[in-house]
């Protein structure tokens, strides 16, 4: 058996910091929206004339006055990704294609165009902030209807962290926000309360059945019982999620990455925040049997 | 329970292959119609445009009130009341009149039968609102008149915008009302929607109006710039012809001046109004007004009664093939803006789909070698298991001919990471239950029902973040959620009814054997 509950209190600390961390990062430093969600035009491009680099697009467009321009390579060297902020002329994205034919000769294949007005970005950032709160109450409500209430506690602290030091992550790497990563830390919510749940489910079982065990002993015990499965699990979604990550293309990828993320968080917070919450909370096995009684 | 009845044996044979076969019929042609469906790409996928659209409404509410104006100033004056200084202003109209002349305003805007006041039949709330401040009148849309007139631009703009597109011959649009004042238009198979934005972003209102010299218009006047920037007139605002009156419109080479025109046909109405107006102001010029700029302004040397007429003004075949268009769909209610706009080329679609069917082919490989590798027999089940599951998966999205994206895709590749899970949580249970347990069937049996309800908690946790998805999200992103919380329940399917029924049916021929998982 592994003695997971010796650093129980490393951990917590460790954790602690990460949170806070993320929590200064997410402040001062702030999450780098796409064009979801701050609004603009995004456009991808494929060249085929390989001498066409990063700099020379970047100083075509810098003479077209779109304000701000950001180019970069996407996936390879003859992939472009150009960015700038609305302005408002309609007609942008055909004046580019005419400077950059008049230029580079007719080199490039317009693969993608996004524009996001101002008002749309807005909606979308608020419904994706009311899609996370909306997933995290109804998490609440879920685990609070299966659960005592210091159960319920430690899995919401242990999905807290998770979303927290995921996104606080994102913005240390300066990783683009957008649409699909509010899907990804959705499903990184119903990933991590899953996995969560599941080592409950086995501590509340052994609460029942050992009368005499102390709940940091039965924590680790159980943690133990669960956690071939949690490896095999964890082991089978990163595969299929690493998957994604490098086969998938480049769309995919801030996806993927955010859910790598999340489930190497939530794997490691269900055994080390959701078990010491009830630890620091003292559950015995009356707290479980005094529900019962209610029942 | 370790009995399966042989119905119940045949339910989950024919259930699994029928999604088999349906799964199926995304790869091969099928005669039978029932079969032959298919998994519909994503704009993200096949390539296309998706446009959000939103009606700019205030000019519609600014031009309605200026007829308003009007009526209000007719309708009183044969009532011989005097509305003093009536104007608009910031989309209000406001007089003012004698005391003794109050009441009758009152009684004629609130009555409930009130004739230039309506609806009161209908919403218990009249179209416009009437204020009275310091001795000023002030009349301006109610709440409920305004969603009114919006919900009427929005479903004319669609009729124009669906019209619009049909005459161009895109395949398969999707045009839908958002809100009641946006439309969305997703276009696919369309890599470059340069025309139709060019196209949806003209009102195309036309109006055939007298160029006056002077200012004595009994109508009013107004200056408006040519088409080609060369200068301004002075437009009479008396509209003689309006695009109301064409029948049709086409692109014509004129053979005398070798230029192409747009040649129209007008309705009787029109014809009639067109000769009277030529007849009577020979030597005029007559502006043909485009969206509030003139594209060509000719003398007029003829009466022209035959109903039909050319508009000339430098154009080139295209635009004015595309001027014909607009003019045969007719004129949208209001401007409309793009708000949002997202097109994929057919190359980066198929790009896509490529990269999501590799990765969907290397993680479920990973996964089944790596299963394989840790339970074998039972690992073998496992995937079995998953494999119907993909399959399962794959037919329930085809039977509702539901929208692949790429995201959805991802959601695939994921349910096959996590639909490993459940039997994974049977597996070690009973390898727990085996401990103590020395009957391999009664441990099987405990296995079984000592996992349910972390496998249910763990399901339902997931189906909740795909449900708030389903209903928040948007195109590729509802497609992710579609996947994943499709793909619980048939994961649930499969581990309870073909991974339970195999390892029944391998557990009862090895009932003695020791070590079995």
């Amino acid at each position: 058996m592994i003695g997971f509950n010796k650093y129980y209190n490393q951990f917590n600390i460790l954790s602690v910091t990460l949170v806070v961390i993320s929590l200064t990062l997410l402040i001062f430093k702030g999450l780098n929206f796409g064009i979801d969600f701050k609004g603009g035009t995004l456009i991808e491009l494929r060249s085929s004339d390989s001498k066409i680099n990063v700099s020379s697009l970047r100083d075509n467009l810098n003479t077209m006055n779109l304000g701000d321009v950001s180019v970069k390579n996407f996936g390879n060297e003859t992939d472009f990704l150009i960015k700038f902020e609305n302005n408002d002329n309609k007609n942008t994205i055909e004046e580019i294609k005419i400077n950059l034919d008049k230029s580079f000769g007719n080199k490039f294949d317009f693969r993608r165009v996004e524009n996001v007005g101002p008002k749309v970005s807005a909606e979308l950032l608020r419904s994706g902030v009311i899609a996370i709160t909306v997933a995290l109450i109804l998490m609440l409500i879920y685990i609070w209807i299966r659960f005592e209430w210091q159960f319920s506690l430690g899995a919401i602290l242990a999905l807290f962290h998770d979303v927290i030091v995921t996104l606080g992550l994102f913005s240390l790497l300066g990783l683009e926000i957008n649409l699909s990563i509010i899907a990804a830390v959705l499903t990184i919510v119903g990933y991590s309360m899953n996995d969560t749940v599941v080592i409950y489910d086995r501590v509340r079982e052994n609460l029942r059945k050992y009368s005499d065990i102390k709940i940091y002993e039965l924590t680790n015990i159980s943690i133990n019982e669960t956690l071939s499965r949690t490896l095999i699990t964890s082991i089978t979604t990163l595969l299929a999620l690493l998957s994604i990550f490098f086969f998938g293309g480049e769309i995919l990828k801030g996806f993927s990455l955010a859910m790598i993320f999340g489930v190497v968080f939530g794997t490691y917070s269900s055994i080390y925040i959701a078990n010491t919450i009830l630890v620091r909370l003292k559950v015995s096995q009356r707290t479980v049997l005094r529900e019962d009684e209610k029942n | 329970m370790l009995y399966f009845s042989k119905l119940r044996i045949f339910f989950i044979l024919f259930i699994s292959l029928f999604f088999i076969l349906i799964a199926s019929s995304n790869l091969f042609k099928f005669d039978n119609s029932f079969l032959d469906k298919k998994i519909n790409l994503g704009l993200d996928l096949q390539g296309g445009s998706y446009l959000l659209l939103e009606i700019d409404n205030n000019p519609l509410i600014e031009q309605k009130l200026q007829n308003l104006t009007t009526t209000i100033r007719n309708h009183f004056k044969e009532k011989n009341i005097k509305l003093r200084n009536l104007k608009l202003l910031n989309q209000k109209i406001s007089f003012s009149v004698d005391e003794n002349s109050k009441l009758v305003i009152l009684n004629e805007f609130n009555n409930q039968e009130s004739d230039f006041n309506p609806y009161y039949q209908r919403f218990k709330s009249h179209q416009l609102d009437l204020v009275e401040e310091n001795n000023i009148f002030y009349v301006s849309y109610s709440e409920q008149g305004i969603i009114q007139l919006k919900i009427s631009s929005q479903d004319q703009a669609l009729e124009i915008i669906r019209r619009r597109i049909d005459e161009i011959g895109t395949n398969e649009p999707n045009i839908l009302k958002r809100g009641n004042d946006r439309v969305l238009v997703e276009l696919p198979g369309l890599d470059d929607p340069m025309r139709i934005k060019t196209l949806l972003g003209k009102t195309a209102n036309l109006t055939f109006r007298f160029i006056t010299n002077d200012d004595e218009d009994s109508f009013g006047t107004e200056k408006l710039m040519f088409e080609d920037d060369s200068g301004g007139a002075i437009v009479s605002k008396r509209i003689i012809l309006s695009g109301d009156n064409l029948l049709d419109a086409q692109p014509r080479m004129n053979n005398e001046t070798n230029e192409t025109v747009v040649s129209f046909n007008l309705d009787r109405v029109g014809a009639k109004r067109f000769g009277k107006a030529t007849s009577t102001g020979i030597g005029k010029k007559l502006a043909i007004v485009l969206d509030g700029k003139i594209i060509s302004a000719p003398v007029i040397r003829d009466t022209i009664a035959s109903g039909s007429g050319q508009i000339s003004g430098g154009f080139t075949f295209q635009s004015a093939t595309d001027l014909a268009l607009l003019l045969r769909s007719g004129a949208l209610p209001a401007p409309l803006n793009i708000i949002e706009e997202r097109t994929v080329g057919p190359d980066l679609g198929q790009d896509s789909i490529n990269a999501g069917m590799i990765a969907l082919a290397i993680g479920f490989l990973l996964v089944i070698i790596f299963i394989f590798v840790k339970y074998r027999i039972f690992g073998l089940i496992t995937n079995i298991t998953l494999i119907v599951n993909l399959f399962l998966l794959i037919g329930i999205l085809t039977i509702f001919e539901a929208t692949l994206t790429l995201p959805g895709i991802a959601g695939i590749i994921l349910t096959v990471g996590m639909a490993v899970d459940a039997n994974v949580l049977i597996f070690e249970r009973i390898k727990e239950e085996l401990k103590d347990e020395k009957n391999n069937l009664i441990a099987f049996d405990s296995g079984y029902t000592k996992s349910r309800t972390a496998i249910l908690d763990a399901n339902i946790t997931t189906l909740l973040a795909a449900v708030i998805l389903f209903f928040m999200g948007s195109g590729p992103i509802k497609g992710f959620s579609l996947t994943l919380g499709v793909g619980i329940f048939t994961t649930l399917f499969s581990v309870y009814f073909v991974a339970r029924l195999l390892t029944v049916l391998y557990v009862s021929k090895n009932k003695e054997k020791e070590g079995l998982i």
